[in-house]
């Protein structure tokens, strides 16, 4: 009996390389997280933070395609676009990152989706960026998110919810 | 996700302290070994006990080690604690993942029931209006659609 919550996400961040590497099953198989990822109907569903409104600009996802999206909030809004390098479906998914925040840089997230057994995935996700300072940043960031979105609220639903 | 990429706090110090890769050795050893003075952790290194200062130095106003202030001998001590604020600050990022993939969780689940008469859906979108508007009653109906995945499944 697999319930969604025994679905850890796990971080390793390469101590010598600019790499984040992001590692979780789903009990769905590969074909349909693959839709989650590349259909943009799905993929504003559950990209965002709950209060943010995801808008897509542009979504071509085909390999040399492209995508852009807005994130908002009251009269706050970023924008995040890059390239589908290469899609492979239900199998590797390749783009280039970047946000409005440092639009020189840019992030190459590589995604492979593995089969498991009983109709489930693992995905695997890497992420180069250009160097370990800015990787160490990244990850430090989700602090700053964490505040803003008010991890005290989710903190409580979830333990009511239990 | 990381419109906080330029705060320059104490945490963020820290992190690109250790992206060095000769003062995270020093860390490396500090944490094995205990206390150490300059000469004794610069001995093993092919460059000057200045150099190694200067790694200190980067280490120390990062708070990642603090140099006692009595006796000519003056160990470097290593902060623990800020390690443990760096996991904690890690799992931040980690949480904020487990969330968009829980929120990914639900998407899954909901699309198993409505999977027929989405299934033909294009992926191309040119300018389209979509927002997550909605996706609050994803959440509250997870209960359910979570047997519907778990009998699908079978």
């Amino acid at each position: 009996m697999s319930r969604t919550t025994t679905n850890q996400t796990r971080i390793e961040a390469d101590p010598d390389l600019p790499v984040i590497r992001i590692v979780r099953e789903f009990d769905a198989p590969p074909e349909r997280v693959f839709r989650a990822w590349t259909d943009p109907e799905l993929f504003v569903q559950w990209i965002g933070p709950r209060s943010i409104d995801t808008t897509i600009e542009r979504w071509d996802a085909r390999t040399g395609g492209e995508w852009r999206y807005t994130g908002s909030r009251d009269d706050f809004s970023m924008g995040f676009w890059g390239s589908f390098h290469e899609v492979r479906p239900s199998e590797r998914l390749v783009q280039t990152f970047s946000f409005d925040g440092a639009p020189d840089g840019v992030s190459l997230e590589t995604m492979t989706f593995e089969p498991l057994e009983g109709g489930r995935c693992r995905i695997t996700g890497v992420s180069v960026v250009e160097s370990l300072e800015i990787r160490d940043r990244i990850l430090a960031s989700g602090m700053d998110v964490g505040v803003n979105e008010g991890y005290e609220k989710l903190d409580e639903l979830l333990a009511r919810d239990a | 996700m990381i419109k906080g990429l330029f705060v320059t706090d104490p945490l963020s110090r820290a992190f690109a302290a250790l992206a060095d890769p000769t003062r995270r050795d020093l860390v490396a050893r500090l944490a094995a070994d205990g206390d150490a003075t300059v000469g004794e952790l610069a001995a093993p290194y092919d460059v000057s006990v200045q150099a190694v200062s200067k790694h200190l130095k980067v280490l120390e106003d990062a708070g990642l080690v603090s140099r006692t202030r009595d006796a000519q001998r003056r160990p470097v001590h290593l902060e623990a604690e800020v390690f443990d604020l760096m996991t904690a600050w890690i799992e931040r990022y980690r949480r904020e993942a487990e969330e968009r993939f829980g929120r990914l969780d639900e998407v899954l689940a909901a699309m198993v029931s409505t999977s027929s008469t989405t299934e033909s859906s294009g992926s191309t979108t040119e300018g389209a209006g979509s927002t997550t508007e909605g996706a609050g009653s994803t959440t509250e109906s997870s209960g359910s659609t979570t047997e519907i995945r778990e009998g699908e499944a079978s």
